[in-house]
């Protein structure tokens, strides 16, 4: 029966024409698009005219955005690459943005109300420095300020309107570190403060029409600094010496240095070391002592005096001037499920000019940034607003006690992503309350029918629309029929867990992952990676799925690892526990325990391993297979891999039972001279294989090698592992492997000689398709290597398969030899790449597309047909028939085949699918700054009727056959019997 | 005359295998490298040929003809294979000598390797029928460069000691070469390895060695059009009919339903050969009835 239903199958793909795209009024039925900026790092208000509703921000993904103050929405964004991080931004002329950005290296200015590139200069930089822009404040359009740039060791001075530099002046010497650039209000000197060996304080005072250097003082601090800085007026700046526990005040008026020295310990009593805070405040200072926030006041001659001193968990704004020579600023700070906005007076701050509570939800965290900003209220007086970044990098505007909007920044730096059912429909909730009454149904398909005729007015177009996007309720919280409802779960850099449904991408709960210990030294853990932990199939009406969020405090390997167990329907916290050591592969086995919860194991930096759940049934599941238990790590700095196998429990006084030693089985060395490791792939682990033979024309079989333990590695001269056009062909190679995971044998070895990374793969089924850079051809190249088993192809005769004498069923063992083939083909392709995927179906009968995110962040779907390699230049009539393509001897880029059509999915960073329940249909989503998703059917939807599928046209005719019927034979009848009684 | 001395040679051989050390290297001969002077394509220098005849080639003896023409940049070396047998260390198992080949371009490579395997001692015998009895690991270590022994790192290989013994001790080294360094070496029987792995002692304590030195491919090169289109004429008149194909494998598709329908008819007439009876009786009945009205 499979076989004629998969016969039928492959004679309608067979007939099938190959189209991807979609009509234009099918886009955005099954797919959605969000578009995020990431955490803020600066925000710049702007009160006049033009931009008085706008807020510009630069954040950590190096997204420089225009947001709509009302309702957050963007105006304009532009996503800088990935090496371009955003130093500064301001705005000049009262109509540009400015950006610094390649650490001082790059200036632009955007047009501020639509986006557009007014200019850009390259500055010249020379070393590796701080780097600071200024942009001057003048209200008057017509005078040109220039814009003072420091960054790379030199100090530019660049006109805001076309971008010229004006003059250039070198602080390239020896030691020397520039701090801070200054400049007085009016004034037309600059003054450059740096240290020299951070022991001596050097200011420069520059003239800032001509650049050149009025006069240059110098004088010795024996304690030394220790970087921090913070400057609190036009001619004084604040710094930490060397120990940390002295404040100097360096002020420089006239260009006469002079330090005033406080010991913290005369401002706070038990202080330890101090920690001097980044908001600007005039005239005062933000200190961290002690876990509190103390604000010390500067006086005219350098004195310091503590005015106030706040919990640690304060965040501040800079200072902003409000009316009559004041300046206020913004603090916020938290208690319980409420934060408290204040806005005081630098000057005096027991005078409080804003004090708002807001309710804040928990799962937002705490604040991590606030951006103020004044307006004048309808009764002329000042209001305040204030921009908040959350610790789950989400964006808010506070204005009038209430959240006026809120984006979901996290959502920007997803690093992991995995897809999880709905909930079954239980009594009471039936698709049929949905589809309203049957005359509005019939409606509908009436509209449809007209559509499909031709015969719909343009109002009937829009209302089949609407309908469309409605209809079929896929926004419902249950699981369909056809699994195309499903859960997207999206785990965050900030170390949020996010639910987006997929018929609309809205959010479904979040969840902030929470440090089970609530120790100092990790409050908060960041996300690594997220694994599917339970997914009942048994009792799936009354148990819910769950996944594990696997978390690390701190940056560093060997940093102690969180894990997090989240239920999936409610996104509730069933668990977490701190596991008490580090985390460097999360392992997921092949085998479940009787509540269906997958067994793991987690793989440290001593060496061990520690099984998990931590049950004695899940420990005596794992013993039955213990020895056949292995793993690999890939050190790849080092150029080795090495295979593992389970040797014994831990010895020591911490070991549990459940923590295991393992011992090396095998390496394989690469010389460090010639090869460096740049990728590593294996199969998805859930990948389903639906044959293992492929049929050639020829009527001969071959046994695709579907192994689960093979590993993909790329390495490359490592000369050639810098950027593109660094080497000569000669100089690189690029020397791909397959390597069996079990015993580290070798089944296939090719260099590439004059190629060079980076090395984009998907591995999937007996292939694997990698993207990599020809130096002699000057062009990117794919390549396709399928690899076969050779000692199953005497299985080919019926008559051993009839009578049972074949080997399918032994057991396959990867300490017999191998007998494998490979075959390759390499192909041009035209595009630069930044990932590759490949759909996955629920029993892979259907054919797969490589999903290739290009350079210009959209997706590409390239049928696996066209990297096969068995195409010849000449295919004979029986391959044609098969469906082989003639070699070309490039990939072929159809612009049809775009499956983000008219979107881009900005910073794309990678591409996940999944199959849904319908055979030909699978779910992508791509995540990078922004979020896509779509449902696509590599071979069209073979097995289900089209949506727009008229059933009316198939009711009416079936009403009117009927109707026919009937009359005809009434007719007959009646003919008859005349007949008769003639 | 020739025949009779290599049997004798080899039921000498046969016979002696059982009690002294055998040796059953073969060399690699200069010609089987590509002497383009880039790096070999593909290179797969079987030092011994399919396991067919295994006792044949112990008869390669440890002269060949090659070996009396040393180029002057060859150079010899030698490294040691080394064997542990479950967690125990590593100790001298064997010895591979080689000469270092060094290209005009500055590349190396190995050719005419040869091996000789020590013999199991008491203790160790002893050890690989634990490891037999326990299913455990056999484990053995080369050195990642074969010039300045070890090199960086041991290059290591283990199997399931039950997967060697057959006869004798069977085993087969693929061994990856990257110039004058070791990649990997694959190490395991020459054929398959039955699973479930069965305890089984060898008959006899001695080792069947098979060595395989392996280099890189090249891969193939996506072929440059412009020629194929000059030479498209060529192509044409070479273009060969399709292979005549078989009348079931043109027909199928309509003879498994027409296959279908004369069996459903078949069916359906013995169905039809009962009721005629009751049918016609039937009809019978009916018609004096129509007749009558």
């Amino acid at each position: 029966m499979a076989i004629r239903v998969f016969l039928t199958l492959l004679l309608f793909l067979s007939s099938a024409i190959l189209s991807f795209s979609l009509y234009e009024d099918q886009a955005g039925l099954t797919d959605w698009h969000q578009r995020y900026i990431g955490k803020v790092k600066h925000a710049v208000f702007h009160t006049q005219k033009t931009g008085r509703k706008r807020v510009i921000v630069s954040t950590e993904e190096n997204v420089v955005a225009s947001l709509d103050l009302r309702h957050g929405e963007i105006f304009w964004r532009h996503v800088l690459g990935t090496k371009d991080a955003i130093d500064g931004a301001g705005i000049a002329l009262g109509k540009y943005v400015i950006t610094l950005s390649s650490e001082g290296s790059t200036l632009r200015a955007w047009n501020l109300p639509d986006g557009q590139m007014v200019w850009e200069t390259s500055l010249l930089t020379a070393q590796h420095s701080k780097s600071l822009l200024s942009v001057p404040i003048n209200l008057k359009v017509d005078k040109d300020y220039p814009i003072t740039v420091f960054g790379g060791g030199y100090l530019h001075a660049v006109s805001a309107i076309d971008g010229e530099v004006l003059w250039k002046k070198d602080f390239t010497a020896e030691g020397f570190e520039v701090q801070r650039v200054l400049q007085a209000p009016g004034s037309s000197i600059i003054y450059v403060l740096g240290f020299l060996h951070s022991s001596e304080a050097v200011v420069y005072q520059i003239d800032s029409k001509s650049g050149e250097v009025v006069a240059q003082k110098s004088t010795v601090f024996p304690g030394g600094f220790s970087g921090e800085i913070s400057s609190v007026s036009s001619d004084k700046v604040v710094v930490l010496d060397s120990t940390r526990s002295i404040l100097v005040t360096i002020g420089f008026i006239d260009g006469d240095i002079s330090f005033q020295k406080t010991p913290i310990s005369d401002l706070v009593e038990d202080s330890g070391t101090a920690e001097i805070l980044s908001p600007l405040l005039s005239n005062m200072l933000a200190v961290k002592v002690n876990k509190r926030t103390i604000f010390v006041n500067v006086g005219d001659k350098g004195k310091l005096e503590v005015v106030d001193s706040l919990s640690d968990e304060t965040a501040m704004s800079d200072s902003l001037p409000v009316a009559d020579d004041q300046e206020a600023f913004a603090s916020v700070h938290h208690e319980g499920s409420k934060i408290h906005l204040m806005v005081k007076l630098v000057n005096d701050l027991n005078n409080v000019l804003l004090r708002e509570t807001i309710q804040m939800d928990q799962n937002r965290g705490r604040v991590h940034k606030v951006f103020m900003n004044n307006y004048i209220r309808t009764d002329r007086s000042n209001g305040f607003r204030a921009l908040i970044v959350m610790e789950d990098h989400s964006l808010l505007l506070l204005q009038q006690g209430a959240i006026v909007w809120s984006r979901e920044e996290g959502l920007a730096s997803v690093t992991d992503v995995t897809t999880a059912e709905l909930p079954l429909e239980k009594d009471g909730v039936s698709v049929a309350k949905v589809e309203h009454t049957l005359f509005e149904w019939l409606k509908g398909h009436v509209l449809k029918l007209k559509g499909s005729l031709l015969l719909a007015s343009p109002e009937d177009v829009v209302a089949i629309q609407e309908l469309r996007v409605k209809s079929s309720g896929k926004n419902k919280l249950t699981r369909d029929h056809n699994g195309f409802r499903k859960l997207i779960l999206a785990l965050t850099r900030a170390g949020k867990l996010f639910a987006l449904h997929t018929g609309d991408g809205r959010i479904v709960w979040s969840m902030l992952l929470n440090s089970p210990s609530q120790s100092q030294s990790c409050e908060r853990p960041n996300g690594v990676s997220l694994y599917q932990w339970q997914v009942p199939h048994h009792h799936a009406m009354d148990e819910n799925p769950s996944v594990l969020v696997v978390g690390k405090c701190g940056s560093d390997s060997s940093a102690p690892g969180v894990l997090s167990f989240v239920d999936v329907y409610t996104g509730k916290e069933i668990s977490s526990s701190d596991i008490g050591h580090s985390v460097v592969q999360v392992m997921p086995l092949p085998i479940t325990d009787s509540k269906e919860q997958r067994l793991h194991l987690i793989a440290d930096t001593v060496g061990h391993v520690h099984l998990y759940p931590k049950t004695s049934e899940a420990l005596s599941i794992f013993q039955r297979e213990f020895q056949n238990v292995y793993w690999y790590t890939v050190e790849a700095d080092d150029g080795i891999i090495r295979g593992h196998v389970m040797k014994g429990s831990c010895s020591g006084e911490t070991a549990d039972e459940y923590c295991f030693t393992t011992r090396e089985l095998w390496t394989v060395v690469f010389p460090s001279e010639s090869e460096k490791i740049i990728s590593t792939l294996t199969r998805k682990p859930n990948e389903v294989v639906h044959t293992q033979a492929k049929v050639n024309t020829d009527q001969d079989l071959l046994y695709k090698y579907v192994s689960r333990n093979l590993l993909f590695v790329a390495t490359v001269s490592p000369k050639g592992a810098g950027e593109i056009g660094s080497v000569t062909p000669e100089e690189s190679s690029l020397v791909v492997y397959l390597i069996d995971t079990i015993t580290g044998r070798i089944l296939h070895r090719l260099s590439h000689q004059g190629c060079q990374g980076p090395v984009h793969a998907v591995f999937s089924e007996n292939w694997v398709v990698y993207h990599y850079f020809n130096i002699r051809a000057h062009k990117y190249e794919v390549t396709v290597v399928e690899i076969y088993d050779q000692s199953r192809a005497e299985n080919k005769n019926v008559w051993k398969l009839i009578l049972g004498k074949h080997n399918l069923t032994a057991p396959i063992t990867s300490y017999s030899r191998p007998e494998v083939f490979t075959k390759s083909q390499s192909y041009f392709f035209a595009q630069s790449v930044k990932t590759i995927a490949v759909t996955s179906t629920a029993k892979g009968i259907t054919s797969k597309q490589l999903l290739i995110g290009t350079i210009g962040d959209q997706i590409l779907a390239l049928d696996k047909r066209f990297v096969d390699p068995r195409r010849t230049l000449n295919p004979s009539q029986a391959e044609k028939e098969e469906g082989i393509i003639p070699l070309t001897d490039t990939l072929p880029i159809i612009p049809q085949a775009y499956v983000t059509h008219s979107h881009k999915v900005e910073g794309l960073r990678g591409i996940v699918t999944a199959p849904s329940k319908l055979e030909s249909t699978t779910h992508v989503f791509a995540y990078g700054v922004d979020l896509f998703y779509t449902r696509l059917a590599p071979s069209k939807t073979y097995d289900s009727l089209t949506d727009d599928f008229s059933y009316a046209l198939l009711l009416i005719t079936i009403v009117a056959l009927v109707a026919a019927i009937y009359i005809t034979w009434v007719l007959s009848e009646k003919k008859e019997l005349s007949e008769k009684w003639r | 005359m020739a025949k009779l001395t290599l049997i004798f040679f080899l039921s000498f051989l046969i016979f002696s295998s059982s009690i002294a050390f055998q040796s059953d290297e073969l060399l690699v001969d200069d010609d089987e490298f590509g002497l383009e002077g880039a790096k070999p394509r593909s290179t797969d220098l079987h030092t011994s040929s399919s396991s067919s005849s295994p006792q044949q080639q112990q008869q390669t003896p440890t002269i060949r003809r090659r070996y009396s023409d040393p180029t002057d940049l060859d150079s010899k070396v030698q490294f040691t294979l080394e064997h542990a047998f479950g967690d125990s260390d590593f100790s001298p198992a064997g010895t591979f000598s080689a000469r270092l080949k060094t290209w005009s371009h500055g590349g190396k490579t190995l050719t005419k390797l040869r091996f000789s395997r020590n013999d199991f001692s008491a203790e160790e015998k002893d050890a690989f029928k634990n490891l037999l009895k326990g299913d455990d690991f056999y484990r053995i270590r080369l050195p990642s460069n074969v010039v300045s022994p070890p090199g960086r790192e041991f290059v290591i290989a283990s199997v399931r000691a039950r997967c060697l013994p057959r006869d004798g001790l069977d085993e087969h080294f693929i061994i990856h070469m990257e110039g004058a360094n070791i990649l990997a070496v694959s190490y395991g029987s020459p054929g398959a390895c039955q699973y479930p792995r069965q305890l089984k002692l060898p008959a006899k304590w001695s080792f069947n060695s098979h060595t395989i030195l392996k280099s890189s491919e090249q891969a193939p090169r996506t072929p440059i059009f412009t020629e194929e289109i000059l030479g498209g004429e060529n192509v044409e008149g070479e273009v060969e009919p399709p292979p005549e194909r078989s009348f079931w494998a043109k027909y199928w598709m309509y003879l498994i339903p027409l296959g279908l329908v004369v069996m459903n008819a078949v069916t359906q007439a013995s169905n039809m050969a009962e009721e005629p009876a009751g049918g016609q009786a039937g009809g019978a009945q009916m018609q004096p009835a129509a007749r009558r009205r």
